[in-house]
């Protein structure tokens, strides 16, 4: 690089968890300084967006159950991430190992006719299963024949999609929804119990702070998270230490996936009840999570953070709908930009700049 | 239905659907080939379709609709270039975003735009007298638009500027050793940012023809996924540029060949094939044995510091 | 020197070129001013041609067009010139090592070198390959050029230079005229004390065989035959030296021996056991050591701490383990007796590895690999890249090791550092057994000739 004189870089050997934080903060606040343009460019005062934002998010219970409401599947996938992450394996797919949780549960609420509680419990079961194996595909054709994992994570998605557009308007489509692409309602028993009046599905949320913690300890306590690790900063070294890269991978992705599913999972059995259009089951929680996660700097307890301050911005995207009348897509704008900004930082992490004194 | 009338169809659909992927194409092996992975291809061609359809739906110039969808692609993927390029941030992870940015701003930007007709698209031809050659007349000469002749012009040109010339010593030498070609005086940084922006021009254009010649139309989230196909197509063309266009084709008439399992298979499924296919695809790459001669750039994806090997 | 060469740019001080202050601030300014490099680590791009290599970067006036007839007129006769011959139209990967640097001296003429900057230049050189590369030299001075030669061998000093500059800690110590001066009192100015040239070696005292090779073949990375029918033993208290020029299967060699490569030929024994094609976990549990080549690349993970790359291989036993759980309490006690004992520089047991010099690498690398007193130790170019005091101490280690009665396969390219340390030396040439000979009398022509494919007679 070449740099002007009077600046000054240096290696940072290991930047501190402190300078971690504030650099990633400062990187959100430009980001959402850039942001501001598009409120001005609309004629509405930054300031007043980011407030009724925030306003919209946290100022009521109701805001606060759609934040929460939102974490609960960032949580679960953005745990899942960093798992992944660490190991080195880019998994795309959340979105997809999401859809394929929730066709399970669904699979399981509609058609097992398992009794009460035992229902609730399979529909978990299945939708971790069905993530995981959703996850293990890429995992398999990456460990065994080197393919792309972003490529053939993000192809699936798709895929998962389309099945599930399928089976709601084919085989699953229910008899009392006529017009609709709808699965039919499932039974009580299949429906998770909620805080008070809101929208808070909380075993889900549970399962979240469960998995954040046991993933934590998993990831810096034991020989699995180790040989994660390993194989993540160095895959040769890996294989110099007789650590196997095709099970961690498949370990990996097996938690991963599986967390996914457990999203989609919550998702169907505790906001919609039912199987529905993909794009109403997850709203790019997936692709959103990989922010999460990075932010969390495959941190799996900082993701419950992370993913809290993500569901605030999801949230406020219903504000920025309603009330501002803006398109919603403008918080796909705020996502990649706070990317941007956050991976552009990395370089103020690695390196220090300083003003050259003579 | 004739067999003959059934594969001229097929052919016809196939050139016309693998025109935007081969030209997205040819523009990621550009940028892989000089060492730079752009996962924002998806975001770079929403763009160019957003902003090519402006442009041809507000002036009446599909042609310069084509060309600003260009110019737009390649600003955008400026940006790809400054924060993996310059900053040295991950790959990966800056293409993701790039994508993100890019579906978002045209979800924002689009949103008026939905739904209106282009009565002004680049118009589909028939070139006199080679149409009339049989079964070929038909599926090269006739109903295609020039986009198509000029995509397949560029293949070999592209090609030869990789291969013979010392701007294609240059890309190549940068993406499998840049401290090598540093140490030589070649410049990294520049010939990246070139073949990344070249890159974000090609995709650009790719996403521009989708709106205003091969469905002359924008909808929000238009590109459907073919930014990632792209990539796939990548590797499979081995990051050259004749095997994207046979890659291209092929997966275009894939695409149209699975269309006429309709009888038996549901809507719904038929359209989760591309991307099946793409993966297929590399799976059957996976199997070649030539993978340790013909494989990636060296440097792909790994960004270059003087000094640090 | 990469100053010189316009990759780093001075603090301080100036450049001067035929008595006039120049400034190199970049590779494509050195060019200008006719000074050339040939690197240690050769620069050239393994997938293109040997012309394209040449005119990488160049600007010869066609524009960006290429003229291939006359890049390969030109190559030809500089070729003939000095004695440099080598097929322009072949891919730089297809090419053998002594070859590749052939074309790296080659490029340099080719853009009108003056001044060539040579980066130990003889370390991947048979001694005849030597000999030729100096005659080249030799011709390249007489023809009025400045080369200057860095190395630290210090007889290749004595042999080709005219005049001598000592640089330590990145000073000039003493520029002397190499006829006014001798070995002794170079390696003196170079380590700033007196330095015994050879190492205080205990007599061998050979033991039990520990390792039996046994028409062992193998392939290398591209799936050629890189191992074809190796067979040697090693026994307890010895160091076997592995000599040959670099890539002649040496790095198969190793990785076959760890478990890391697959034999397709021929068996491996252990102490009676039969371990070939056993996984790198059960070859190091049946106490095989591995100093890997690639310190940095494979033999630590560079972003983890000195403490966990101390127990990168034995974290599965306990007592780093229990169970699927960690023992921090083990790996701490474990990381803080390993740096005292060999003397690791680091603020703490938390420091990254990647953070380390070189030398203080390689101590987390022994610390680990002799821990648990291994039986056989497979060392690869333990003191590569080291500086002199790290290099002394890496030999000390293994000779204490070799003391205790392990076995140990020592793979040099550096044949001072074989002659010095082995007991026997091994030759290997194109994955062939060349011959095996005692070091305590071994002449160094004698393993020259081998190492260049002169099969020794069978005894």
């Amino acid at each position: 690089m070449t740099a002007p004189n009077w600046l000054k870089i240096e290696r940072r050997p290991v930047a501190s968890g402190r300078t971690v934080f504030i650099i990633s903060v400062l990187a959100i606040l430009a980001a959402l300084l850039v942001a501001a343009i598009f409120f001005a460019a609309y004629g509405i005062s930054p300031i007043y967006a980011y407030y009724l934002i925030l306003r919209g998010a946290l100022g009521n219970m109701h805001g606060f159950s759609e934040t929460i409401r939102r974490m609960i599947p960032l949580l679960l996938c953005g745990v899942g991430l960093t798992v992944a992450f660490r190991a080195l394996f880019w998994n795309i797919g959340a979105e997809g190992q999401i859809l394929m949780g929730a066709i399970a549960a669904s699979g399981v609420a509609l058609f097992s006719g398992l009794p009460g509680p035992l229902l609730l419990i399979a529909m978990f079961i299945a939708g971790f299963l069905a993530g995981a194996a959703w996850g293990l595909i890429p995992a398999a054709l990456k460990a065994k024949l080197g393919l792309n994992d972003v490529i053939t994570t993000l192809m699936l998605n798709y895929v998962a999609m389309y099945v599930v557009l399928w089976l709601v308007h084919g085989p699953w489509k229910g008899a009392s929804m006529r017009g609709y692409a709808y699965t039919d309602m499932f039974p009580n028993a299949a429906q998770l119990p909620m805080i008070g009046s809101t929208s808070i599905h909380w075993p889900t949320l549970m399962l979240g702070f469960i998995a954040a913690v046991v993933m934590y300890i998993l990831v810096n306590r034991t020989r699995s998270g180790f040989e994660i690790r390993v194989v993540g900063e160095n895959p040769e070294a890996s294989r110099f230490a007789g650590i196997s890269q095709f099970k961690t991978t498949m370990l990996v992705m097996f938690i991963s996936g599986g967390l996914a599913g457990f999203a989609g999972v919550g998702e169907v059995a505790g906001i919609y009840h039912r199987l529905l259009d993909p794009s109403q089951i997850s709203m790019g929680y997936g692709f959103t999570a990989i922010i999460v996660a990075w932010l969390a700097r495959k941190n799996p307890l900082a993701v419950i953070v992370t993913s809290f301050f993500f569901g605030i911005l999801m949230a406020g995207g219903d504000v920025i709908k309603i009330q501002l009348r803006l398109p919603f897509q403008l918080i796909n704008v705020f996502n990649g930009l706070i990317m941007f900004f956050l991976i552009g930082s990395e370089l103020l992490i690695r390196y220090k700049i300083s003003i050259r004194r003579r | 239905m004739g067999w003959e009338t059934w594969i001229i169809a097929t052919l016809s659909r196939t050139l016309a659907y693998g025109t935007p992927l081969l030209i997205a194409t040819l523009g990621e092996i550009f940028a892989e080939r000089a060492g730079v992975l752009n996962l924002g291809v998806e975001g770079m061609m929403i763009m160019g379709a957003y902003s090519g359809f402006v442009i041809a739906y507000t002036t009446g110039h599909p042609w310069l609709g084509i060309l600003v969808a260009g110019v737009v692609g390649a600003v955008f993927s400026i940006i790809h270039a400054f924060v993996s390029v310059t900053l040295k941030a991950n790959q990966v992870v800056s293409g993701l975003a790039l994508t993100m940015l890019g579906l978002g701003l045209a979800g924002v930007l689009g949103r008026g735009w939905e739904g209106l007709p282009l009565f002004t698209p680049i118009h589909k031809m028939t070139v006199p007298v080679l149409s009339s050659i049989p079964v070929l007349g038909p599926i090269l000469f006739k109903g295609q638009n020039l986009v198509v002749y000029l995509t397949m012009l560029l293949v070999p040109v592209l090609w030869y500027v990789l291969f013979r010339t010392r701007i294609g010593i240059s890309i190549r030498a940068v993406g499998e050793s840049p401290a090598t070609a540093d140490s030589l005086g070649v410049n990294v940084t520049r010939i990246r940012y070139l073949c990344v922006i070249f890159g974000g021009f090609l995709a650009g254009v790719a996403g521009g023809y989708l709106s205003v010649a091969y469905r002359p139309s924008w909808t929000q989230g238009m590109t459907g996924g073919m930014g990632w196909i792209v990539i796939a197509l990548t590797i499979f063309a081995f990051w050259n540029p004749i095997y994207g266009l046979l890659g291209s084709y092929l997966f275009a008439a894939l695409y149209h060949l699975s269309f006429r399992l309709q009888a038996w298979v549901s809507p719904e499924l038929l359209k989760a094939m591309p991307y099946l296919f793409a993966i297929l695809v590399l799976i059957f790459v996976a199997q070649g044995t030539l993978k340790k001669k013909m494989g990636a750039p060296a440097a792909l994806s790994v960004p270059y510091t003087r000094g640090e090997e | 020197m990469r100053i010189l060469y316009g990759l780093y740019q001075p603090d301080e001080g100036e450049i001067l070129l035929n008595g006039k202050p120049i400034r190199i601030s970049s590779p494509r300014a050195a060019l200008t001013y006719h000074i050339g490099m040939v690197h240690q680590h050769f620069r050239l791009v393994p997938t293109l041609s040997v012309a394209e290599n040449m005119v990488l970067g160049l600007d010869e006036g066609t524009g960006p067009f290429l003229n291939y007839r006359q890049t390969h007129k030109k190559i030809s006769q500089i070729a003939e010139k000095y004695g440099l011959v080598v097929d322009p139209q072949a891919k730089v990967w297809q090419l053998t090592v002594g070859q590749q640097q052939r074309v790296e001296i080659l490029k340099a003429l080719y853009r009108q070198a003056d001044v060539l900057i040579m980066d130990e230049p003889t370390s991947v050189l048979t001694p005849q390959e030597v000999d030729q590369l100096f005659a080249t030299l030799r011709t390249l001075v007489d023809d009025g050029l400045t080369i200057i030669f860095i190395t630290h061998k210090l007889d290749e000093v004595m042999e080709i230079s005219d005049r001598v500059t000592v640089l330590r800690k990145g000073k000039a110590i003493a520029t002397v005229n190499t006829a006014d001066t001798n070995k002794a009192e170079l390696a003196k100015l170079m380590v700033g004390r007196e330095v015994v040239f050879r190492l205080e070696k205990n007599p061998v005292k050979r033991g039990e065989k520990i390792l039996a090779v046994d028409d062992l073949q193998a392939l290398n990375d591209r799936g050629l035959p890189a191992l074809r029918g190796v067979s040697f033993e090693v026994y307890e208290g010895e160091i076997l030296g592995v000599a040959g020029v670099s890539g002649n299967g040496q790095r198969e060699l190793a990785e076959v021996l760890t478990g890391l490569r697959r034999a397709t030929g021929g068996h491996v024994t252990l102490e009676g056991k039969d371990v070939t094609n056993r996984s790198a976990r059960e070859i190091a549990d049946a106490g095989v050591a591995h100093v890997p080549t690639e310190r940095k690349t494979m033999g630590t993970v560079p972003s983890m701490t000195i403490r966990e790359n101390l127990i990168l291989k034995s974290y599965r036993q306990p007592p780093f383990s229990h169970g699927m759980f960690l023992d921090n309490k083990a790996a701490e006690e474990n990381a803080r007796a390993a740096m005292k004992e060999y003397a690791i520089l680091a603020p703490n047991i938390d420091t990254a590895v990647k953070v380390l010099s070189g030398g203080n690498i390689q101590r987390v690398v022994l610390a680990r690999e002799l821990s648990g007193d291994p039986r056989l130790i497979i060392a690869a170019h333990p003191t590569y890249g080291l500086d002199v005091g790290a290099t002394e101490q890496v030999r000390q280690i293994l000779l204490a090791q070799r003391d205790r009665g392990a076995g140990i396969v020592l793979i040099s390219e550096d044949l001072e550092e074989i002659m010095t340390m082995s007991d026997r030396i091994l030759v290997l040439f194109q994955g062939q057994v060349m011959g095996i000979i005692d070091a305590e009398g071994a002449q160094i022509e004698r393993i020259g000739l081998m190492m260049a494919g002169t099969e020794e007679e069978k005894k």
